[in-house]
C-alpha cells in the first residue's frame, strides 16, 4: 500500500534471495568438494589395482623363471651327476639357449623342489592317513591355556573356537592336525559340486574372499547371526593368505563345518592352493605360528585343499563358484572329475603318451622327466602394457588362449620328440599372436587315454581338460564386452562376458551366478545384467578404508539381498574424506617404491626428453616417461601433485627428484643402487623363491644358496650384475655373519617388513 | 607477432587440457569404450568422450569451474549467519542445504553433519570448518 511496505516486501525479498544465492554457493562448493574426492578415491583404487596385477604378473613371470631352469637342468634322477651336462642342453640347444659354465650348478634345494614340482609322484593314500594320525602323539602341555578340542564336535565348541580367537588365542598344533584330519575326512565324501535347498523360512547367506582377516568373518557372525541349521552358509573360497589370520580362519569354517554339515558349505577358491600360498602369505604364517609342527600341518593343508568341493549349487538355480566360467565350462564334467588330483593349478604334470607307456612300461615311468605343462605361453611377451586394459591388447583380440596342450615327455633321449614338441610350442604362440583360436583335436584324444593308463600307473595324473576346466572356474573374471578370451592379467583362466554367461544360464537352466575373486570397492557388484555377482567379504582389504565387505542372502524366492559391513572401529568414526585420505596415503607410498624400483629406467627415459641437456622435463614429459616405464595405465596427471613436490618455472628438475625418492626407500647406503632396484623390482618373486629354496621352513638360507639363486634369476631376467656386487650384497645382508640369510632379515633391511607389518601381520614387528 | 605467439599458446593450452581431460575421463570409463555411465548400478545415461571432450575443453579455456575463494565463501555462511554469532545450529544448517539453492539429497546432508557438527555444542562453526576442508584438499 504506502512505500513503506512495498520497501519491507523489498528489503524482504532481496534478504531471501541472498540466503538462496549464498545456499546455492555452499552447495556448488560442497559438491565441487565432493567430486574432487570421488576423483581421488578412483584413482587410489586405480593405483591398488594396478598394483595387485602387476604382482601377478610376477606370478608369471617366476613360472617362466621355473620352466626356463626345467628346459637347462633335467631334474636328478638318481643316477645323474651333478657336475655334467645332461643331454637336456643339447635340447636347449635347438634354439640356441647355453648356459655359461657358472650357471650350470643349481642350488641343491632348488632342484629338489623343481623335483617336486615337475615330477612329484604321490604317495599312497593309506601312508598319507598314517602320517596324519602322527597328531595323537604331540602332547599337549598343562599350562596350555588355549581352546581345546575334542570330537566329535560339538555347536558350542565352534562357538567358543571363535570366541577364543576373538580374544587372540592360539590353538595348539595337536587339535590343529586334529581338527584338519576330520575335516579331511568329511570332505572326501562330498562330491564336486555341492547341492543345497533353501526350504521354507530358510535363508542362505553367500560370503566371499576373507584372506585371513578374522575380524571379518566374527563380524559377518555378530551382525548375520551363527551358523545354525536355520541359517545356512556357504563360503565361496580364498580363506587364506595375505591377512594375519588365515589359520584361525580355516579352525573356524572346519569346525563349523563339522559341526552343521548340512548347512554349512566351503568352495576351494585359487588361494586353496599351496603352490599360492608360499608367495601370499598363509606358508608364512603357518611356520611363523607353529615352529614346530608347522610342516606337518602345511602337508596336511596341500591335502586337504585339493579335498574342497568346486562349486555350490543352490535349489538347482544359483551356481556359487569362485572365479568365472569360460565359454568351455562343462558342468557335468566337472561333476564328474577327481578334483582330488588337482593338487595345485599352478602345475599340470604332463599326461605321459598312452603308446609309450604300453611300450616302455613301468620301469621307465619314474626315470623320464615329465615337461611341465606351461600354465601359461611360455616364452610369452606379449603381457598387456596396460593390465588395467586388457581389451586393447592385440595378442588377445580374437580367440581363446588355452594352456598350450602338451603330450610329450622331455625325455633326454628323445631329441627329435622334444624338438618336435617345441615346435609345436612355437607354431601355438604365433598362432595366438595372429589371433587364431586354438586348435581343439589337440586335446581329445587325453580323456581317452586317462583311463586305459590308470590302469597301468595306479596313480593316474589329471587330464588336461579336467585341469583346465578347474583352472577357469577358479581364475576368470568377468568382463563388459562379448566373447572370452585368455586372462593374461592372472595368468590363467579367462575373461568371460555377458554372451557366456548367457549361454551357460540357459543350457542348466540357472537363474544367476555368485562368484567371488575380485575385490570390489561396496564389497559386491552386479553385471551382466544382474546375472553375475561379485561377493567380496574382506573389507579394507587393500588398506583401512579401501572398501566395504559384503555377504549376501538368498531366501526361498532366491532374490539376492546385500548386506555391508566394514570391520574397523576406527573407520566409523572417520569422515569419508579422512577415509579416503588415508588410502590415498598408503597407495601413494606403494607407488613411491614401485617409482624407486625403476629409477634407472625412468631416468633414461627422462633424457631422451631432455635433448637440450637442461636437467628439467615439463610435467607433460613426466607422465609420457612414467607411463612409458612403469605401464601400470593410471591418471599420472592427477597423481602429480602427490608425487612431484616441487617445480622450477612449472617443470621439474628429475636428477633430484629421482634422488629424493631413493632416499625414501632404502637404509643401506653401501649397496649399489641399481642391485637395490633390481631386488625392489623383483621383490615378491624373490620372496617367494626364498621361501622354496627354504624348504625345511626354517625361515634361514644359506649364503651360497642365495647366491646362486640369484644368479641364475638375474641371468634369466637379463638383470646386468656383477657376481662381485651379488658376492657383496650377500654378504651385507648375512648380518650376524654366520653364513646364513634370516628371510625375514633380508626383508626388514629393505624395509619390506613394514609393509607386512602395516597389515598387522608378524607379531614381532 | 604477438598474435602468432598467443595462438601457440592457446593451442600449447588446448593439447594439454585434452591430455588432462582424456586422463580424467578415463578414470571412470571402466569398461575402456569411451564412454561413462552416469548412473552407478542402473545406468540412466551415458556421456561419450567425444562429445565429452569440446564442452569441458571450453569450460576450461573460459576458466569456469575455478575453486571458489575461501572469503566468498565465508561471506556465504555469514549471510545464513546474520546475528554473526559464527556458527550455524545443525537444524539451521539442514534447512538452508535440504531447502534452499539447488537442495541436498538426505546422503549428501549426512556426508556434510558428519565433517561439519562439532559434536559437542551440535552446531556447526563454519570458518573452522571452511580452513578444515581447504587443508585436508591441499
Amino acid at each position: 500500500m504506502g512505500s513503506g511496505v512495498s520497501t519491507q516486501h523489498h528489503f524482504a525479498f532481496q534478504n531471501a534471495e541472498k540466503a538462496f544465492k549464498a545456499a546455492a554457493l555452499i552447495q556448488r562448493w560442497y559438491r565441487r568438494y565432493m567430486a574432487r574426492l570421488e576423483m581421488r578415491r578412483h584413482c587410489t583404487w586405480s593405483i591398488f589395482q594396478s598394483i595387485e596385477y602387476a604382482g601377478q604378473q610376477d606370478q608369471v613371470k617366476l613360472h617362466n623363471f621355473f620352466s626356463y631352469l626345467v628346459d637347462h637342468f633335467t631334474p636328478s634322477s638318481h643316477n645323474e651327476n651333478p657336475g655334467t651336462k645332461p643331454s637336456g642342453r643339447d635340447a636347449g640347444a635347438a634354439f640356441g639357449n647355453e648356459l655359461p659354465e657358472s650357471l650350470r650348478h643349481l642350488p641343491h634345494s632348488l632342484r629338489d623342489f623343481l623335483n617336486r614340482m615337475f615330477t612329484e609322484e604321490r604317495s599312497p593314500q593309506d601312508s598319507e592317513m598314517e602320517n596324519c594320525r602322527d597328531y595323537e602323539s604331540i602332547e599337549v602341555p598343562d599350562s596350555y591355556t588355549g581352546p581345546r578340542l575334542s570330537f566329535p564336535l560339538l555347536p558350542d565348541h565352534a562357538t567358543a573356537l571363535v570366541e577364543a580367537f576373538r580374544v587372540k588365542q592360539r590353538l595348539h598344533a595337536r587339535y590343529v592336525l586334529n581338527l584338519l584330519y576330520e575335516a579331511r575326512k568329511h570332505l572326501v565324501q562330498l562330491p564336486n559340486i555341492n547341492r543345497v535347498s533353501t526350504c521354507y523360512n530358510e535363508e542362505i547367506t553367500v560370503c566371499g574372499d576373507l584372506h585371513g582377516q578374522l575380524d571379518d568373518l566374527i563380524f559377518i557372525f555378530y551382525k548375520n547371526g551363527l551358523p545354525s541349521p536355520e541359517r545356512a552358509y556357504v563360503f565361496n573360497g580364498d580363506f587364506v593368505d595375505r591377512g594375519k589370520d588365515s589359520v584361525e580362519i580355516l579352525m573356524v569354517l572346519f569346525a563349523f563345518m563339522l559341526v552343521y554339515p548340512k548347512e554349512f558349505h566351503l568352495n576351494r577358491g585359487n588361494h586353496e592352493d599351496h603352490m599360492v600360498n608360499l608367495r601370499y602369505g598363509f606358508t608364512k604364517e603357518v611356520m611363523h605360528k607353529y615352529k614346530t609342527h608347522g610342516k606337518k600341518i602345511l602337508k596336511l593343508l596341500q591335502d586337504v585343499f585339493c579335498w574342497f568341493p568346486l562349486a555350490t549349487l543352490v535349489d538347482e538355480k544359483v551356481l556359487i563358484l569362485h572365479g568365472g566360467v569360460s565359454d568351455m565350462t562343462d558342468l557335468e564334467f566337472l561333476a564328474k572329475l577327481d578334483r582330488h588330483k588337482i593338487v595345485s593349478t599352478m602345475r599340470c604334470k604332463t599326461r605321459k603318451e598312452h603308446k609309450k607307456q604300453a611300450e616302455k612300461g613301468k620301469a621307465n615311468q619314474t626315470s623320464s622327466a615329465g615337461r611341465p605343462s606351461p600354465w601359461f605361453l611360455p616364452e610369452s611377451h606379449s603381457l598387456p602394457t596396460s593390465p588395467l586394459r586388457p581389451s586393447s591388447q592385440k595378442a588377445h583380440r580374437a580367440g581363446r588362449s588355452s594352456s598350450v596342450p602338451c603330450r610329450v615327455p622331455l625325455d633326454p633321449n628323445e631329441l627329435s620328440h622334444w624338438v618336435r614338441h617345441s615346435v609345436d610350442l612355437e607354431l601355438e604362440r604365433c598362432r595366438q599372436q595372429a589371433g587364431f583360436p586354438v586348435i581343439k583335436e589337440k586335446e581329445e584324444p587325453l580323456p581317452l587315454a586317462s583311463e586305459a593308463d590308470s590302469e597301468a600307473e595306479g596313480r593316474p595324473e589329471p587330464t588336461q581338460e579336467a585341469w583346465r576346466q578347474v583352472v577357469d572356474i577358479l581364475w576368470s573374471d568377468p568382463m563388459a564386452q562379448a566373447g572370452c578370451k585368455a586372462n593374461t592379467v592372472r595368468g590363467g583362466g579367462c575373461y568371460f562376458g555377458p554372451n557366456v554367461t548367457e549361454r551357460l544360464l540357459q543350457k542348466y537352466n540357472l537363474q544367476f551366478l555368485i562368484r567371488s575373486h575380485e575385490c570390489k570397492p561396496e564389497g559386491y557388484e552386479f553385471c551382466h545384467g544382474r546375472k553375475v555377482l561379485t561377493i567380496f567379504s574382506a573389507s579394507n582389504y587393500y588398506e583401512v578404508g579401501s572398501n566395504r565387505g559384503a555377504y549376501v542372502k538368498l531366501g526361498p524366492a532366491l532374490t539376492p539381498h546385500i548386506v555391508q559391513f566394514q570391520a574397523n572401529k576406527a573407520t566409523h568414526t572417520l569422515t569419508m574424506r579422512q577415509r579416503i585420505s588415508r588410502v590415498g596415503e598408503s597407495a601413494l607410498r606403494a607407488l613411491r617404491e614401485k617409482l624407486f624400483a625403476h629409477s634407472s629406467d625412468l631416468l633414461v627415459e627422462f633424457k631422451k626428453r631432455d635433448k637440450d641437456k637442461t636437467g628439467l622435463i615439463t610435467l607433460s614429459d613426466w607422465a609420457a616417461a612414467v607411463e612409458s616405464v612403469l605401464h601400470l595405465g593410471l591418471p599420472w596427471r592427477m597423481l602429480r601433485p602427490q608425487l612431484v613436490s616441487s617445480l622450477t618455472d612449472n617443470k621439474l628438475e628429475y636428477k633430484s627428484w629421482l634422488k629424493n625418492l631413493a632416499k625414501e626407500q632404502f637404509s643401506h647406503e653401501n649397496i649399489q643402487s641399481s642391485l637395490l632396484e633390481a631386488l625392489y623390482r623383483n621383490r615378491s618373486n624373490l620372496e617367494t623363491i626364498f621361501r622354496i629354496i627354504d624348504s625345511d621352513h626354517s625361515g634361514f638360507i644359506s649364503l651360497d644358496e642365495f647366491r646362486q639363486t640369484w644368479k641364475l634369476f638375474s641371468s634369466h631376467m637379463n638383470i646386468d650384475v656383477t657376481d662381485d656386487c651379488i658376492c657383496d650384497l650377500a654378504r651385507s645382508i648375512d648380518f650376524n655373519k654366520d653364513g646364513h640369510i634370516d628371510i625375514n632379515e633380508f626383508l626388514e633391511a629393505f624395509r619390506l617388513v613394514e609393509q607386512s607389518c602395516s597389515k598387522g601381520y608378524a607379531s614381532d614387528c | 607477432m604477438a598474435d602468432d605467439r598467443s595462438r601457440e599458446g592457446t593451442e600449447t593450452a588446448v593439447a594439454e587440457f585434452h591430455k588432462k581431460i582424456k586422463e580424467a575421463f578415463e578414470v571412470f570409463d571402466h569398461e575402456s569404450n569411451n564412454t561413462v555411465d552416469v548412473e552407478e548400478e542402473e545406468p540412466t545415461g551415458y556421456i561419450r568422450f567425444e562429445k565429452f571432450l569440446p564442452v569441458m575443453t571450453e569450460v576450461l579455456l573460459e576458466r569456469r569451474y575455478r575453486p571458489i575463494p575461501e572469503d566468498i565463501l565465508l561471506r556465504a555462511f555469514e549471510v545464513l549467519d546474520p546475528a554473526k554469532h559464527g556458527f550455524l545450529s545443525k537444524e539451521e544448517l539442514i534447512k538452508y542445504m535440504t531447502e534452499e539453492g539447488e537442495p541436498f539429497s538426505q546422503e549428501e546432508m549426512e556426508e556434510m553433519l558428519s565433517a561439519a557438527i562439532d559434536p559437542e555444542s551440535n552446531s556447526v562453526h563454519y570458518k573452522d570448518y571452511i580452513t578444515m576442508m581447504v587443508i585436508d584438499e591441499n
